[in-house]
């Protein structure tokens, strides 16, 4: 190994961390910690809805702001990192994706259920179309052997993606279960992977760097580890341990822990903690986003949220099926 | 009285087309006449067997039958397009079950007097076919504003149609929610599951209105449920209405009649359902008239 290895950092402080603060930032915010992050050195800012471009809905939380202000307010503050947005096919559209382009957005993520990525493929060929960096964005992947992974990887690798991104939605993996997954991903891929962690099972920084060891080179990362559940890897943590595991950011740690606190931290709602409920999330392998909807319906149809999340998982519930937890709710309130 | 059936050809006999197939030939209305496609295939042998014509001559075959009254099109959005205009000038009565959307949408439990004299019948979405109908009986009880929908499909039950063009689905899906169902703004999600065995179609249907009486809802809700099922037996609520402020939240599910798809395809089932419906219903006015027989 000759020189020090390059990892990339998308901060998703104001895409992912918004559902910590159920989608609530003010265009002041999404402006001051973009032009902050910027000025730390982070490479990726990513911004949108927690659940991408047209998330806004009574199924996910309504947003305060639409998309196109967001990602104005944030543009607004930046110059040189990439501005990037998260698309959900079957939630966001290609017309969603325009307008994100009008915006200044350079990059899109195409997230899709680790099985299902062949709904991806219009919006990564239009991203391309449109000149912007298009990524594979595969969700859930505790849910698939490392050989699912890998067929799926491919698939956004043909439809042209740039990079693939392996998501822990349900921050249920452990570092062995990374390795696995990445590294195998990492082997049968010509173009770069990234790694998205939660902290669900208090081991997100762990299996950053568990990827980045089976050759990773981008990480997603969230200021004061905001995210859905438990969050995702706190990225003032992860620019620190990734300096002193010998690999380089760009990023100033000083500047990025001043970000996490002088900025991020004041917009936040409550403190980002693993309580019982989001560790359950990683014990049974669910959705972190379904945490605070969990919360929810466990007060509106007197229940304890780890009776919901544990029926969840054994539902085999995805990313985007919110509903189903008044579903599950309803259900066990009238057993 | 004229009695007889009305004569039906089916264009496209892949899974959609044999399913629709089966449909009609236990159809008290309609009779299955011809199944025509464009090259050889299990669906055309299918068909075959069953004693049904066939044709490789695709829509001609169709225009060039007489006979034939009323056509269900279960191609692509391409080919609809080709032969919409076709169907027309020779007089057939057209289902488009594709996404072309050339005729207005038609929802049978809401909108079938409407669109009573038009050539050519689009079925909308399944997700459509499974949501339109509450989100209609909702605004005519309480006055929908806004209306969201999320449909969940078993992953085996998306074919390449849909998942080469999930955006058709979102965009058809929430502009009927306005257009048919009545709601001033629509919006419509999907989520493909691969669950094993495979997960029965699931539809969340958010409805925000003006005067949120619980009862009226409730009633007109459980009203409609019932006039699908007569054409979906399988349709079922799992959540009934919950009132909380001006947000109505219902969930139903709707499990396939198992006709030629397996049950678990409730999305797929209930598009050719509310076709075979509609069909029925246009089919018994032109008995009553005295074509057909």
């Amino acid at each position: 190994m000759s020189g020090v290895k390059q990892i990339h950092i998308v901060d998703s402080t104001l895409r992912d961390g918004s559902h910590a603060v159920s989608h609530q930032y003010t265009a002041e915010q999404y402006a001051a910690i973009a032009g902050g992050l910027e000025a730390a050195g982070i490479e990726y800012i990513e911004v949108s809805h927690g659940d991408g471009l047209a998330g806004s809905s009574i199924n996910y939380g309504r947003s305060a702001l639409t998309d196109e202000e967001m990602l104005k307010a944030a543009a607004s503050t930046m110059k040189r990192a990439k501005l990037a947005v998260l698309l959900i096919p079957g939630i966001g559209t290609q017309e969603d994706l325009k307008m994100a382009a009008d915006n200044g957005t350079r990059t899109v993520r195409v997230a899709t259920h680790v099985t299902e990525a062949d709904i991806g493929e219009q919006h990564i060929g239009l991203a391309k179309k449109l000149g912007m960096e298009a990524v594979g964005f595969l969700m859930m992947v505790h849910m698939s052997p490392p050989e699912k992974v890998v067929e799926q990887a491919r698939l956004f690798e043909s439809f042209g993606a740039d990079w693939i991104n392996i998501a822990d939605s349900a921050g249920a993996m452990l570092p062995e279960d990374v390795r696995a997954r990445v590294g195998a991903v990492v082997d049968a891929v010509k173009v770069p992977v990234g790694f998205h962690a939660h902290n669900n099972l208090t081991v997100a920084t762990a299996n950053s760097l568990a990827a980045v060891e089976v050759g990773a080179t981008y990480l997603d990362a969230c200021c004061r580890g905001l995210g859905a559940g438990a969050g995702n890897t706190q990225t003032e943590a992860l620019v620190a341990v990734l300096d002193k595991a010998g690999y380089q950011t760009g990023v100033d740690l000083f500047k990025i822990m001043d970000v996490a606190e002088n900025l991020v931290g004041p917009a936040m709602h409550r403190p980002q903690e693993v309580r019982n409920a989001p560790l359950m999330l990683g014990y049974a392998g669910v959705y972190s986003s379904f945490l605070l909807h969990a919360y929810r319906a466990a007060e509106k149809f007197g229940l304890d949220p780890r009776d919901i999340l544990v029926e969840l998982g054994r539902r085999k519930m995805v990313g985007g099926q919110e509903d189903m937890i008044i579903d599950v709710a309803y259900q066990l309130a009238h057993r | 009285m004229t009695t007889g059936k009305v004569k039906v050809a089916v264009i496209g006999p892949g899974n959609i087309g044999s399913d629709l197939m089966y449909k009609v030939m236990r159809s008290r209305y309609l009779e299955m006449v011809l199944m025509a496609g464009i090259v050889e295939s299990e669906g055309i042998q299918r068909a075959r067997s069953l004693g049904i014509k066939t044709s490789l001559d695709g829509v001609h075959a169709v225009v060039s039958d007489e006979s034939v009254k009323i056509v269900f099109d279960a191609t692509s959005a391409r080919a609809h397009l080709v032969a919409a205009p076709l169907l027309k000038e020779a007089g057939k009565l057209t289902f488009d079950l594709t996404p072309a959307a050339i005729g207005p949408y038609v929802v049978p439990s809401v909108n079938l007097d409407a669109v009573r004299g038009e050539p050519n019948l689009n079925m909308v979405t399944c997700g459509g076919q499974a949501t339109v109908p509450i989100v209609n009986a909702i605004h005519r009880a309480a006055g929908a504003i806004y209306a969201e929908i999320v449909a969940c499909i078993a992953s085996k039950s998306a074919g390449p149609g849909t998942r080469q063009n999930i955006d058709e689905f979102t965009q058809t899906t929430a502009r009927a929610l306005t257009k048919v169902g009545g709601a001033k703004e629509g919006k419509a999600l999907i989520v493909l599951n691969p669950a094993e065995p495979p997960m029965m179609m699931t539809n969340t249907i958010y409805v925000e209105v003006e005067d949120p009486d619980e009862r009226a809802i409730a009633a007109a809700v459980a009203a409609r449920v019932k006039e699908i099922q007569e054409y979906v037996p399988g349709y079922r609520v799992r959540v009934p209405p919950i009132v909380d402020g001006n947000r109505v939240t219902t969930i139903i599910e709707v499990e396939g009649a198992g006709d030629f798809l397996p049950t678990y395809s409730g999305n797929l089932d209930i598009m050719n359902s509310a076709a075979v419906a509609a069909a029925e219903r246009l089919a018994q006015e032109l008995l009553a008239e005295g074509v057909g027989g």
